[in-house]
């Protein structure tokens, strides 16, 4: 008996055990990620500036991210007096949630076979995966959006507007990008995006494997620097420029919704990681034993960006928007012109 | 267990239209039908549609309500005051049972109770929905696409226009 996919109607009890075992390892995995990256950036940008960084809790300060963690659970809640209550609350919720069930698509390893049924190693393997992923990323905006609409504070409002204009100039940009990997996958599916990446390069040279990287530079390259745009990150970190906006969007925040804003942005980057890493660094595939080559590829991507944020300074925000329409956007569809003509050339 | 989790969304659903009219706030109006487009997502992906889900969510969520929640913002819209109801009350619910009636007629014989055409449910699972949709719409019906990609062509230089000071 060959072993089949399992699903909802083969074997349900099993299907629901493996479905919950997977969400809850993802959702700890990418928690301790998010504390720990906080404590690696420190750390890096520290060593960077010839400076320590964190030293005294913990040893070299790995207790650090739990007793910030703390630190910030025990604050005062204040909700300002003026503020629209409900968007307020919301707001941190919308920017975390999003930010957190895109990581549901990544694959993560090879399938399991057990019982004579096919567990993939992926919460699902959606159809429509990276338009989900997609999806996702614009529903982010709504978390910063509400929260400097809500506050009724101007620097507030100022971060969450120039925050949307960001995003929205950017996701096109950044969706444009992958549609010519999607040109040559031809299928959406990120679980099968893997598999052709394992394949030998260009299907003839055996010593490579076929990863996008290496036939999609251009986008590779766009994708990285719109996506550190998408997610508000130095150079890109408009929204919350705190020479000029104080802390932009978040001013008003305090305690743990505060905190929620500050996991967003790290789980954002993490997961942003790992989406290059599947969709340019062939995911989960590589000389290591299951999730560990996904792992070193993410952690590698979240040092990248930490060592981005180290070396640039912040761009203007006219730059910002010259940058995302003017030279991003045209230089996306002229790869998807070009990666059409080759693919049709190659038929 | 499927029927279960239809029912627990469509209540979410309900539950979340239902604020759309009745919330004080346009802010939380839009947001109550950010989730109601959420649910409507989630029917699609239900009836086999991934695509139709996450279209869904990119335009009408991700889109079309960021624009609503801009202009609110922007024109900043105060709480809605005590307007005569009564009318619009009544106007509600006649064009709501038409609706409802409509609706009940097609459930029971209309043709969306029954696949018509070449494409099957089977077709769909064995080539894709994706696929499918992305074949139809460059083969047999590339002209309203045309047509659709101008219009909106148009739309894009328009505001482009009537935005700039000066040409």
């Amino acid at each position: 008996m060959t072993p089949e996919l399992l699903s909802l109607s083969n074997n349900w009890p099993l299907f629901l055990g493996s479905m919950i075992v997977k969400i809850l390892a993802v959702f700890v995995v990418v928690i301790l990620m998010v504390a720990y990256a906080t404590w690696l950036e420190r750390k890096l940008i520290g060593h960077m500036q010839t400076r320590l960084g964190p030293m005294r809790t913990g040893w070299h300060g790995l207790l650090q991210p739990i007793a910030d963690g703390l630190k910030l659970f025990f604050k005062e809640d204040i909700i300002p007096s003026q503020a629209s209550k409900v968007p307020f609350i919301l707001a941190p919720m919308m920017i975390l949630v999003p930010a957190f069930i895109t990581m549901a698509v990544v694959p993560f390893g090879p399938d399991l076979v057990i019982n004579n049924f096919i567990i993939p190693q992926q919460i699902t393997d959606l159809n429509v995966g990276m338009l989900y992923v997609l999806a996702m990323a614009g529903l982010g905006i709504y978390g910063i959006v509400l929260a400097g609409w809500a506050s009724n504070n101007k620097w507030s409002l100022l971060g969450g507007i120039r925050s949307s204009a960001q995003m929205v100039s950017y996701e096109l940009a950044a969706g444009l990008a992958i549609v010519a990997v999607f040109m040559l996958s031809e299928t959406l599916s990120l679980r099968e995006i893997v598999a052709l990446q394992m394949k030998p390069l260009w299907g003839f040279i055996t010593f490579l494997p076929n990863w996008y990287i290496f036939s999609q530079p251009l986008a590779f390259c766009l994708f990285v620097v719109t996506s550190l745009a998408e997610i508000n990150r130095t150079p890109f970190d408009m929204p919350e420029a705190e020479s000029e906006l104080v802390s932009g969007f978040c001013t008003e925040y305090s305690s743990m919704k505060y905190a929620l804003f500050f996991m967003a942005e790290y789980a954002n980057m993490i997961i942003i990681s790992a989406l290059i890493s599947t969709l340019f660094l062939g995911g989960w595939s590589g000389p290591f034993p299951g999730f560990i080559n996904i792992l070193i590829k993410t952690v590698g991507f979240v040092m990248f960006f930490m060592w981005v944020r180290a070396t640039y300074p912040r761009v203007r925000y006219d730059q910002l928007m010259f940058m995302g329409w003017k030279v991003f956007l045209p230089l996306a569809l002229a790869n998807i012109v070009v990666t059409g003509l080759v693919v049709v050339l190659l038929q | 267990m499927e029927l279960l989790f239809f029912y627990l969304v469509a209540l979410v659903a309900v539950l979340s239209g239902f604020l759309v009219i009745t919330c004080k706030s346009p802010i939380n109006s839009a947001i109550s039908l950010v989730m109601t487009f959420f649910c409507l997502a989630i029917f699609y992906v239900m009836l086999h549609a991934p695509f139709m889900a996450a279209i869904q969510i990119m335009v009408y969520a991700g889109a079309i309500i960021v624009l609503i929640i801009f202009v609110i913002m922007l024109l900043n819209l105060g709480t809605a005051e005590k307007a005569r109801t009564t009318h619009s009350l009544a106007w509600g619910s006649v064009v709501g049972a038409l609706m409802m009636l409509l609706a009940m007629t097609f459930i029971k014989g209309g043709d969306t109770t029954s696949v018509q055409g070449e494409i099957t449910n089977e077709m769909v699972a064995q080539v894709g929905h994706t696929e499918l949709i992305g074949q139809a719409m460059f083969t047999n019906f590339l002209l309203p696409f045309e047509i659709a990609s101008i219009l909106l062509l148009v739309a894009i230089v328009g505001a482009v226009v009537l935005t700039k000071r000066e040409v």
